[in-house]
């Protein structure tokens, strides 16, 4: 009984390692595959490995966030930035939110998330239509203040009966910007050596908006 | 020969495992949103019915009696996390949008039951048999369902267009829909199945 229970399990492991070895690879590439789409369907057309110089960014509450920097020759075409709520309806959401130089979104892509069929998982398209602009979030300014949904006083029309994904989703793009302008301003002083001035600066420029 | 047929057809009719033996509710409701979903899940299901009795049925004599519970576990979990690794690995667009019932397929009722009620009371061929009749009734049975809810839900079937959508009710695709559509469906085969006899 205890020996052939054990044979059983024996060979069934060394089954299962073999598998796992065989598709250890195409499992590794088709999670790469899939980040690399998601990188470009979100800034504009770029030549370097966004994957590469990826690094990571703190951005006001929470944890940081995975920075893609796009080029296109030497110069900086836009950030992919890989951000994430936990305030779905269920759940955490990632998303990828694709930001070109002048603080547009240029697109965004959902990237894992558990929300209802039919209902909250029309957020991968819903807030990029571009036929309804009231709710698409493509070439928005964020500088102009963070993106909120009507219903909380802001001007992106919630999917219907899907507010708390929306809000959860707005939440992510913020998110994702507070970064962007971070890693903006490490762009313009020459990587990481922000003075204090121009961190002011640039604060106060986000922050009233008003010239 | 016949014989063979006979058990294909007691699968996939008589003893259908979602209409008739109302067995693995779990991930029939909740996976069967849309048709293309359903279709998947039960494929999955009936790729591990298939091995696992096969397996089974090549071990009966092996398998003492007091231990054959978790043998036939370990060997239905070898299949699911089998095929869990090869979704991942060439169809992960799939593996996602079925997230955690693929390894949930492990506990559903419907495998284990067939282990222990068939393939390890009959020979290697007649359980191979036995696991593509009810692994058909399964994929049908889910398929069906799948197709109905997106149906009455979206205006679609696979993805096809067949309504504007704005008519139908999202009240289908939620949890809700599926108790309803399915209660409707058993209704109906049975039905069908009292004209026959």
């Amino acid at each position: 009984m205890f020996l052939s229970l054990s044979l059983i399990c024996l060979t069934v492991a060394l089954l299962l390692a073999q598998v796992n070895k065989m598709t250890a690879t195409p499992i590794a590439e088709a999670k790469a595959m899939k980040l690399q789409n998601a990188i470009r369907e979100v800034v504009p057309a770029f030549d370097n490995d966004p994957v590469a110089e990826a690094y990571r960014m703190a951005g006001g509450s929470g944890d940081s966030l995975l920075v893609y920097p796009a080029r296109q020759g030497d110069e900086l075409v836009g950030f992919a930035i890989n951000s994430y709520s936990n305030n779905g309806f269920s759940g955490n959401i990632q998303i990828m939110v694709g930001f070109d130089m002048e603080h547009h979104i240029v697109n965004y892509a959902v990237l894992q998330h558990g929300e209802t069929p039919g209902l909250g998982s029309k957020m991968m398209e819903w807030f990029r239509d571009a036929t309804r602009p009231s709710q698409s979030v493509i070439g928005r300014d964020l500088s102009q203040g963070a993106l909120t949904v009507t219903k909380d006083g802001g001007d992106v029309d919630a999917i219907t009966a899907s507010t708390i994904t929306s809000r959860a989703f707005m939440e992510a793009v913020n998110r994702a910007y507070t970064v962007y302008s971070g890693s903006m301003e490490d762009a313009w002083s020459g990587a990481t050596t922000a003075t204090d001035e121009e961190t002011e600066e640039t604060t106060n420029e986000g922050g009233i908006g008003n010239e | 020969m016949n014989k063979k047929v006979k058990i294909l057809i007691n699968g996939i009719i008589k003893e259908n495992p979602i209409f008739v033996l109302l067995l693995g509710m779990c991930p029939t409701l909740a996976t069967t949103s849309s048709a293309i979903n359903g279709m998947s899940m039960g494929l999955a299901t009936m790729f591990v019915l298939i091995s696992s009795n096969a397996v089974i049925s090549l071990l009966k004599n092996v398998i003492p009696d007091m231990v054959r519970i978790p043998a036939f576990i370990v060997v239905i979990a070898t299949f699911v996390t089998i095929v869990e690794m090869m979704m991942n690995a060439y169809v992960p667009a799939l593996a996602e949008s079925l997230g955690i019932f693929i390894p949930l397929i492990v506990v559903n009722c419907i495998v284990l039951g067939r282990a222990e009620a068939f393939a390890s009371k009959n020979g290697v061929l007649s359980s191979i048999f036995d696991g593509v009749g009810i692994g058909l009734g399964f994929t049908l049975a889910l398929t069906l369902l799948g197709a109905s809810r997106e149906l009455l839900g979206t205006g679609k079937i696979f993805s096809q267009t067949i309504y504007p959508e704005q008519y139908g009710s999202l009240l289908f695709v939620l949890a809700p829909g599926a108790f309803i559509v399915l209660g409707f469906l058993i209704a109906i085969f049975n039905k069908l199945q009292h004209k026959k006899a």
